[in-house]
C-alpha cells in the first residue's frame, strides 16, 4: 500500500510539491499568528527547496522519480538531435528486426518442440550408408519389414513409430472430376497414443488399425485441414474419400496444433502405414522410424540393439542379390543405425537449411554489431560535446551512478524504439523469407507465432545492445573530471581511440559480411548457370493418370492427339520429368559380365523425347515401333565412358541386373549426349533411356509450346487429354523451368539475402566511418588551423585526418579476410564451384570497403580543407 | 530508507504519543507540543519534524488531511492510524527498554 502510493506520487510529482509547499507556508504563518517574527520563522525553517526535497524523498520512489525525470531528459536529447536519431533506430531497427526475423526462422524449423507429449525422448532413426561416391551419407528411410522387426526388439525399452513424408496427393471426395490434392502422411497407427493426442471429433487412429496390410481404409484428419476444407464442421466422421483407387473412410478429427512430424510441412490426412502398397517389400525403405524411448531408458543401448536387428536383417536380404556385385554388397553391409534427437520434427527441409539459416542468422548478427558500433561512437560523440554539461552535473552533486543511469536510459530509448521499428520488420520479413523455400508446389508452412519465445528473444536483444552500445559511454561520461572538462582540456585522444578500434572491427565485420555473401552469389550464378543438357525452353510437364494400367497404344494417342492442338509444337510422353527428383537405379552387366559395383539410371521415354527434350545426338537411332522393352536402349556419354570406356556403344548389349537377381538384355541403338537426372550439383550419371513397352497407370506428356509462355496453354491441355481417351486426366502441371528452379531455391535465397546484408554492411560502416572522421576533425579544428596556418599541404591536412582511421579499416579488412577464410571451411558444403581462396572472392570485399572509406573520407577531408584558421583559433 | 537512529526513533514515538492523546494536529502544533510538554527542554527543528511526518505517513501510521481554517487559510491535520498504535506501543516498550538498560549501568558502574 505504501508503496503503491510512493509510485502513484511520482506520477503527481508537481501537485505533490506543490502540498509540501502549501503545507510549510501554512506552518510559518501559524507561527506568526503565535506571535513570531516572520522572518525568523522562515530563518528556523532553513532552506524550503532542501525541506521540500527531503519531503519528495520520503513520499515517493526516489528512483523511479530520476527514471522518470532521466526518461523525459533522454527523449529531449533525442527530439534534439532528431535526424541523427532517426537514422540511428532505424538502421539499428533493420538490424535488430532481422536478427528476431532470422531467430523466427531458426527456431520455426529447427528448435520449437512439437505439439506432442515429451518430445524431449523422441528420436529420429538413421543409417548412415557409404554410396557409389565414396561418402557416407545419412538415410532416413527404412522397409517396413525390418521395421516390424526393430519395433519387437526394443519393445520394453521404447517405442517406434513409422512415419512416411508428407505427399501431395490426388484423392476426391465425389467423382474424379472433382479431384483435389492433400497432404497425406501414412503413421502408425499407435502414434496418435504414443504421443499423447486425443480426437476432438469421432476418433484417433489406433493399433488396431495398422495391423493387415490393406485392411484399414481410415483416416483421421489434422485439425488445419478440418479448419481449411470443411469450415470444422462436426459431421465430417463417416465421410468417404477416395485415393489410389481405395475408398477411404474419415474416422475423427485429431486435436490440436499437431499437423505431422515433417517440420515444415503441414499434414492434412493421417492414414495407417498398413495402407501403403509398399509395406510388405523388403527393398522399398519408404518411411522414417521415429523412436520415443521410456523415461529412464538410455539411448545408447537401445540404439546398439536396433543396429544389430537392421544388420541381421540386411545381411539375409543380401543373401538373396545374385546380380549384385560382391563390392556392392560388402559396402552396403557396412551400414549403421544411430539416433538422432527429433523433439522439433524430423524433414529434409531442416537437413537442407541447417547451415544455410546459422550462416544467415551469424551474417545478421554482424550486421547488428556494426550498426550497434555506429551508436556506440555517436553516444560517444555526443556525450564528448556534453562533457561540460556532465562537468556541471558532477560539481552540484550528481552521483556517478546518477551519470550513468542518464546516459544509458537515453540508450535505452534508442533501443527500445528501434526494437519496436524492428518487431514491426521482423513480423512482416520471417513469413517473407520463409515463402521464398518454396518447393515445387509444396509451399513450405511454418508455425510463426510471436509468442513468449520470440518475445523473450526480442527482450534480451534491446538489452544486450542497448548494453553494448551504450554502457561504455555511459562509464566514460561518468568519468568526467569537472575542472578539466569545464576548462575545455580534458584528453582527447583517449576518446578516439575507442572509436579507432570501433572502426577497425566494424570494417573487419563488414569484410567477412561482403566475402561470405561474395561466396553466396558466385554459388549461385555458377549454379544457375550450370547446363542442363537440355533445353527447358517452353516445356511444359504434364503428370498424367488413368485409373488402371494403361497400354502404350493409348498413351501414344495421346501424344497425337496433343500434337495436332494448336499451340504445340512438339509432343513425347516420359515416365517422369528429368530433374523431378524420381530415380531408378541398377547395376548393368556388359556382354555377359559380372555386374558394375556403380549404378545406371534408367529412364522410360517415348519416341521423339529426345527430340522434344532438345538432347543432341552422338549417334544411331531413336526408339521406333516394335522396340521393346527389355529390348532396346539409348545410352548417354557418361554410360558410354563408364561401361564402354569410351568406345561408341551402339550395337553392343549390356544386362541390367537387378537386386533379385533377373537380367534384361538391352542392345543400344543410340547415343545421346548427357542430360542432368536427378541433381544439379553431382557428377553427371550414366543413363540409359528404355521404350514404353508395358502397360503403365501414370506418365509425364512433356509438351513444348509455341507461345513464349507455355501457362497459357495449360487449360487447353487439361481439356484435351481425356478428350483424346476418357481413361486419362491430368494431375499436375509444371513447366520444366520451374522444375529446374527447385534445385537453385536455397542458393538464390543465400545470394539474395546475403547480397542485401552485404549492402546494408557496407553502407552503416561507411556511415560509421564518415561519423568518426567528421568527428575528429571537429575535435582537432584548431590543431588544424594551426597546420593550416604556419603552410601545411592540402594532402598533408589529408593525410593528418585520415590516417589513423585509414590503417584500422585496413587492419579491419585483412582480420576480417582471415576470419572469412576460416569460417568459410564450416560451410564449404553451401559453395558449388567457387574456392574461398579464389582471387575475385577476395578482391570484391577489399575494393568495396576501400571504395566505401574513400568516399566515407572525402567530406571530412574537405571540411578540414576549409578550416578557416583565424576562426578556428579564436573560438574559444 | 535511512536506518532509525535512537535520536529519530525517539522523534517518532514523542510524535505518535502526542497524536496519539490529542488527535488531529498539525506540524506547528506538534512541535509546540513536544516543546511546552516537555518543559522546553526538547526542541524539534522543523527539518527534521517534516520529513520524518512525511515518512511516518508514507509507512501507514498516521494519516493526513487538508481542512480549511476559520482564517481561510488550509492546515493539514495529522492523526494516528490502528498501525500507528501498534507501532507506538512498540517504540515505547523498545524505549522503556533502553532506558532500563541505561540505567542500569549507570547504577552499577
Amino acid at each position: 500500500m505504501s508503496l503503491w502510493s510512493r509510485v502513484a506520487n511520482v506520477f503527481r510529482g508537481p501537485s505533490l510539491s506543490r502540498e509540501i509547499d502549501e503545507e510549510f507556508e501554512s506552518h510559518i504563518e501559524e507561527a506568526v499568528e503565535r506571535g513570531r517574527d516572520r522572518a525568523a520563522a522562515r530563518q528556523a525553517f532553513g532552506s524550503a527547496l532542501r525541506r521540500r526535497e527531503e519531503s519528495r524523498d520520503m513520499r515517493l520512489l526516489a528512483w523511479l522519480d530520476w527514471l522518470c525525470a532521466d526518461s523525459v531528459f533522454g527523449w529531449r536529447q533525442l527530439w534534439k538531435n532528431r535526424v541523427t536519431s532517426a537514422a540511428a533506430i532505424l538502421s539499428l531497427a533493420l538490424a535488430m528486426g532481422a536478427c528476431t526475423s532470422a531467430f523466427r526462422l531458426i527456431d520455426a524449423l529447427l528448435l520449437r518442440p512439437l505439439p506432442v507429449a515429451d518430445p524431449q525422448r523422441l528420436y529420429a532413426l538413421t543409417r548412415q550408408i557409404t554410396g557409389t561416391d565414396g561418402e557416407r551419407h545419412t538415410y532416413d528411410g527404412w522397409a517396413y519389414p525390418v521395421f516390424r522387426r526393430m519395433r519387437a526388439a526394443v519393445k520394453d525399452q521404447a517405442e517406434l513409430i513409422a512415419v512416411s513424408p508428407v505427399m501431395r496427393t490426388d484423392l476426391t471426395y465425389g467423382s474424379d472430376a472433382e479431384t483435389e490434392k492433400a497432404h497425406v502422411q501414412y503413421v502408425s497407427g499407435w502414434m496418435f497414443g504414443s504421443f499423447g493426442l486425443r480426437p476432438s471429433v469421432g476418433r484417433v487412429l489406433t493399433e488396431n488399425d495398422d495391423r493387415e496390410p490393406g485392411a484399414h481404409p481410415y483416416a483421421v484428419l489434422s485439425d488445419d485441414y478440418w479448419a481449411r476444407r470443411f469450415a470444422r464442421d462436426p459431421k465430417v466422421a463417416g465421410r468417404t474419400f477416395r485415393m489410389d483407387n481405395r475408398l477411404y473412410e474419415v474416422v475423427g478429427v485429431c486435436d490440436g496444433p499437431f499437423a505431422g512430424t515433417e517440420t515444415g510441412f503441414v499434414t492434412d490426412i493421417f492414414v495407417p502405414t498398413m495402407m501403403n502398397a509398399r509395406v510388405t517389400r523388403s527393398d522399398s525403405a519408404w518411411h522414417g522410424t521415429l523412436v520415443k524411448v521410456q523415461p529412464g531408458v538410455a539411448v545408447e543401448p537401445v540404439r546398439d540393439r536396433l543396429n544389430a536387428v537392421s544388420r541381421a536383417f540386411e545381411e539375409e536380404r543380401a543373401k538373396g542379390w545374385v546380380g549384385a556385385s560382391r563390392q556392392y554388397i560388402e559396402t552396403w553391409l557396412q551400414q549403421t543405425a544411430s539416433l538422432e534427437p527429433a523433439g522439433a520434427g524430423r524433414s529434409a527441409l531442416q537437413k537442407q537449411y541447417r547451415s544455410p539459416l546459422a550462416a544467415l542468422g551469424v551474417l545478421v548478427a554482424l550486421v547488428l554489431l556494426i550498426s550497434s558500433a555506429n551508436i556506440a561512437n555517436l553516444m560517444a560523440a555526443q556525450a564528448a560535446a556534453r562533457a561540460r554539461e556532465m562537468a556541471l552535473r558532477v560539481s552540484i552533486g550528481a552521483g556517478r551512478w546518477r551519470l550513468v543511469q542518464l546516459v544509458l536510459v537515453e540508450s535505452a530509448w534508442l533501443g527500445i524504439l528501434a526494437a519496436g521499428v524492428g518487431a514491426l520488420f521482423a513480423w512482416w520479413s520471417a513469413p517473407f523469407v520463409a515463402g521464398l523455400l518454396n518447393p515445387l508446389g509444396e509451399p513450405v508452412r511454418l508455425a510463426l507465432p510471436a509468442d513468449w519465445r520470440v518475445l523473450g528473444f526480442g527482450l534480451a536483444l534491446t538489452c544486450g545492445v542497448t548494453l553494448f552500445f551504450g554502457l561504455a559511454p555511459a562509464l566514460r561520461a561518468s568519468a568526467v573530471k569537472p575542472a578539466a572538462a569545464l576548462k575545455g582540456g580534458e584528453d582527447p585522444h583517449s576518446r578516439r581511440r575507442l572509436m579507432h578500434a570501433l572502426v577497425a572491427v566494424q570494417a573487419a565485420f563488414c569484410v567477412l559480411v561482403l566475402y561470405v555473401a561474395g561466396l553466396f552469389g558466385a554459388t549461385f550464378e555458377r549454379l544457375s548457370r550450370e547446363p542442363t543438357g537440355f533445353s527447358a525452353d517452353r516445356l511444359l510437364t504434364l503428370e498424367t493418370v488413368a485409373a488402371s494400367p494403361q497400354p502404350a497404344s493409348y498413351w501414344n494417342q495421346v501424344v497425337e492427339h496433343l500434337r495436332a492442338t494448336p499451340g504445340v509444337e512438339t509432343v513425347a510422353l516420359a515416365s517422369r520429368a528429368l530433374l523431378s527428383g524420381y530415380s531408378s537405379n541398377d547395376a548393368v552387366a556388359v556382354e555377359g559380365g559380372p555386374p558394375s559395383a556403380d549404378e545406371a539410371y534408367f529412364l522410360t521415354v517415348s519416341s521423339g523425347w529426345v527430340q522434344a527434350m532438345k538432347i543432341p545426338w552422338i549417334d544411331g537411332r531413336d526408339f521406333r515401333a516394335g522396340d521393346t522393352y527389355p529390348g532396346v536402349a539409348i545410352v548417354n556419354e557418361t554410360f558410354t565412358k563408364r561401361f564402354f570406356g569410351g568406345r561408341n556403344p551402339v550395337g553392343r548389349s549390356f544386362d541390367r541386373a537387378t537386386d533379385e537377381g533377373a537380367r534384361l538384355r538391352l542392345r543400344i541403338v543410340g547415343m545421346v549426349r548427357d542430360a542432368r537426372y536427378l541433381d544439379m550439383r553431382g557428377p553427371m550419371l550414366p543413363v540409359a533411356y528404355v521404350p514404353f513397352s508395358q502397360p503403365v497407370g501414370r506418365g509425364t506428356l512433356i509438351v513444348r509450346t509455341s507461345s513464349a509462355n507455355p501457362r497459357v496453354l495449360v487449360e487447353v491441355l487439361r481439356r484435351e487429354v481425356p478428350r483424346a481417351r476418357p481413361e486419362f486426366r491430368v494431375s499436375s502441371v509444371e513447366t520444366q523451368a520451374e522444375i529446374d528452379l527447385v534445385y537453385t531455391v536455397r542458393e538464390r535465397l543465400l545470394a539474395m539475402l546475403a547480397t542485401f546484408f552485404a549492402f546494408v554492411a557496407l553502407l552503416l560502416a561507411g556511415v560509421g566511418l564518415y561519423g568518426v572522421l567528421d568527428y575528429s576533425v571537429l575535435q582537432r579544428r584548431r590543431e588544424i588551423g594551426i597546420r593550416l596556418a604556419i603552410g601545411a599541404q592540402a594532402g598533408g591536412v589529408a593525410r593528418l585526418v585520415t590516417a589513423e582511421a585509414f590503417s584500422m579499416v585496413l587492419a579491419g579488412a585483412l582480420g576480417g579476410l582471415a576470419l572469412g577464410m576460416v569460417a568459410a571451411r564450416s560451410i564449404a558444403s553451401l559453395f558449388y564451384r567457387v574456392k574461398p581462396t579464389d582471387w575475385d572472392v577476395l578482391a570484391l570485399p577489399s575494393l568495396a570497403i576501400l571504395a566505401a572509406a574513400l568516399l566515407a573520407a572525402l567530406p571530412a577531408v574537405i571540411h578540414a580543407m576549409r578550416i578557416d584558421p583565424a576562426t578556428a583559433l579564436r573560438a574559444e | 530508507m535511512r536506518k532509525a537512529d535512537s535520536l529519530q526513533g525517539s522523534l517518532d514515538l514523542l510524535v505518535l504519543k502526542i497524536l496519539s492523546r490529542r488527535p488531529r494536529l498539525h506540524g506547528y502544533a506538534i512541535m509546540t507540543a513536544i516543546q511546552d510538554i516537555s518543559g522546553e527542554v526538547l526542541r524539534v527543528e522543523e527539518g527534521s519534524l517534516y520529513p520524518a511526518l512525511h515518512r511516518m505517513e508514507e509507512a501507514g501510521w498516521i494519516r493526513a488531511q487538508w481542512i480549511t481554517k476559520d482564517t481561510g487559510r488550509r492546515a493539514r491535520l495529522y492523526e494516528l492510524t490502528a498501525a500507528g498504535r501498534e507501532q507506538l506501543s512498540t517504540e515505547e516498550s523498545r524505549w522503556q527498554a533502553v532506558t532500563a538498560a541505561v540505567n542500569r549501568v549507570l547504577r552499577v558502574v
